[in-house]
């Protein structure tokens, strides 16, 4: 068949697929486009027709540029983020979390690990805090938990605005340290160690140094709530840096860029329960966290029970199946 | 060498010359990607970073009325526009942030599907190592490396960074007898013919008078009325001869 025979045979269907592809992509009411994917089909087929017969490149070229835009409309990802966040967040997290053990406890171990570990010399060895922290930080850091001062946190007064400022900040800084810790996993998983570590060292020598100068009290009250899901959030992100860093190095049977594909897959959920905690995290620390007219008595309890509450989520939760799914 | 006789249709296409990336779908149709360069990625981003400047600068003046509020919500702010700018943009609007769209690129998964949100999300989040250790180093080196000009998050995500498809306009083709060609022409042959009608237009006379003299003696035509020939075949090959 001649192509102008050809053309003008399937001009009036062509221009039809253009007008509901048209209507899909702006998103406007898609009742009329019922019989889109046959159409996508025919085209499909005059797109083989044409190349097959050496038509003109302008036919092929304009056939292949509608095709692209029909399998645009008609192919998805089936997306697993947010289409069922109830579930992700009852079951699959913490699901994902236990398939995924190995990278968790290695990274719990460094942050968790490094955290203590340096919080006791620094406890023990006092002046070790100047080699870790520069001087002028660890004066702010003495001013914030001051005994004496009767707010916590910040060193100025805290009105009830300024939790709103607080829970600004913390979001920020902290989701930040989480992206951070996870996307530099990328570096063959060096990057999530480092910041693993160096993180947990800081932390560490910062709660070693106010508890050895007695300033105790004040500071693991303040920090004990919050710290259950921002702590974990941390190493949790750092596990998922990991991830991506293990598939690097030992991509199994695949090639590299297909085990880093996959596993960055899985480390993506991982990562959004990540956020889930740093904002539950921000949230305690700017409105429950801050009270000063609370007893250290009852932020102990309270932060107990959180951290209870964590390890029990991440553990059980999720082990049975339930009717939502 | 024109064959004297016809070619079996199914002989194998050689592998382009362009960066070009093929997709097969379902149908068993090819679609040609154009994945796009570094430069004018670059330049998307360009616009891109320009662009949160501005919505920041103006934000946080209106903010610095509010006070102690305005400054929790600044902060917020912030971190929603330096983390879900990108995303935000790249999954509600078919791929394309602002910077992208002036430069006609879109991003897709590597199987041409639009972009969903794990995939923007984690391109866009291992952009802190894309930009180590300084200005987009990392990123820089593995695009230029990759065929496909992909940073490290694309790499990782799976996404793929192309032109958009601009609305074509049908080529004027030069007027002429319709007629047969004196020899059987392999496909690629009648492409070839067919391109150099369409395009015939954009060539000046000298060029397109070079071009068809080379295929004066194997279609067995005098030199100067090679043109008119092979447009007369062009013709032949579209419609009726």
């Amino acid at each position: 068949m001649k192509q102008s025979l050809f053309e003008s045979r399937h001009k009036a269907e062509w221009e039809r697929f253009a007008l509901a592809l048209e209507r899909l992509e702006r998103g406007k009411d898609t009742s009329q486009v019922g019989g889109f994917p046959k159409a996508y089909r025919r085209l499909c087929q005059h797109l083989a027709l044409a190349q097959e017969r050496g038509y003109s490149s302008f036919l092929i070229d304009s056939l292949q540029q509608q095709v692209l835009r029909g399998h645009q409309q008609l192919y998805r990802h089936r997306s697993r983020l947010g289409a069922n966040l109830l579930s992700f967040i009852l079951a699959d997290f913490p699901r994902l979390v236990r398939a995924e053990w190995p990278f968790v406890l290695v990274a719990s171990l460094l942050f968790f690990g490094s955290l203590i570990g340096v919080g006791m010399l620094v406890y023990v060895f006092p002046e070790l805090i100047y080699n870790l922290i520069p001087a002028d930080q660890v004066r702010e850091m003495q001013g914030m938990y001051d005994p004496v001062a009767g707010h916590l946190g910040r060193p100025a007064e805290r009105a009830a605005s300024e939790d709103w400022v607080m829970f600004g900040y913390y979001v920020m800084h902290n989701i930040g340290i989480a992206f951070q810790t996870f996307a530099s996993g990328l570096l063959m998983g060096v990057g999530s160690a480092f910041f693993l570590f160096y993180n947990g060292m800081v932390i560490g020598a910062v709660a070693g140094h106010l508890s050895e100068i007695g300033f105790g009290q004040t500071f693991w009250s303040f920090v004990i709530a919050h710290g259950a899901f921002e702590l974990t959030a941390i190493a949790l992100a750092g596990a998922a840096g990991l991830q991506l860093g293990w598939a690097l190095i030992a991509p199994g049977r695949l090639t590299r860029s297909e085990a880093l594909q996959r596993a960055a897959r899985k480390s993506v959920l991982l990562v959004c329960g990540v956020m889930m905690f740093l904002l539950i995290a921000a949230f305690i620390e700017a409105y429950w966290s801050s009270k000063t007219s609370v007893t250290p008595l009852t932020k102990y309890l309270v932060g107990a029970g959180l951290w209870a509450l964590v390890v029990v989520y991440l553990l059980f939760a999720g082990r049975t199946r339930h009717a939502p799914e | 060498m024109l064959e004297p006789t016809a070619p079996p249709r199914k002989a194998p296409r050689a592998p382009p010359l362009d960066t070009r990336h093929q997709v097969e779908t379902p149908e068993g149709i090819d679609l040609p990607l154009r994945p796009a360069g570094l430069m004018v990625r670059a330049v998307a981003f360009a616009i891109d970073l320009g662009i949160r400047g501005l919505i920041m600068g103006v934000l946080f003046i209106a903010l610095a009325f509010l006070g102690k509020l305005g400054m929790g919500l600044g902060s917020l702010l912030l971190f929603a526009i330096s983390w879900w700018y990108m995303v935000l943009f790249e999954v509600l609007r078919q791929g394309r942030s602002p910077g992208k769209q002036w430069m006609g690129l879109r991003v897709v998964h590597d199987d041409g599907t639009p972009i969903g949100w794990s995939a923007s999300l984690l391109r866009n989040l291992l952009r802190f190592v894309d930009l180590l250790p300084f200005g987009y180093f990392l990123g820089t080196l593995s695009c230029l490396h990759h065929p496909a000009f992909k940073r490290l998050g694309d790499i990782a995500a799976g996404t793929l960074v192309i032109y958009s498809e601009r609305p074509l306009m049908r080529p004027q083709l030069p007027d002429a007898e319709p007629r047969r060609s004196p020899v059987a022409l392999t496909l690629a042959e009648q492409r070839a013919v067919l391109g150099f009608a369409e395009r015939q237009g954009d060539l000046s006379p000298a060029r397109v008078n070079e071009l068809a003299a080379l295929l004066a003696q194997p279609l067995h035509i005098s030199a100067p009325k090679a043109v008119a020939e092979l447009n007369g075949i062009a013709r032949g090959l579209l419609g009726p001869t």
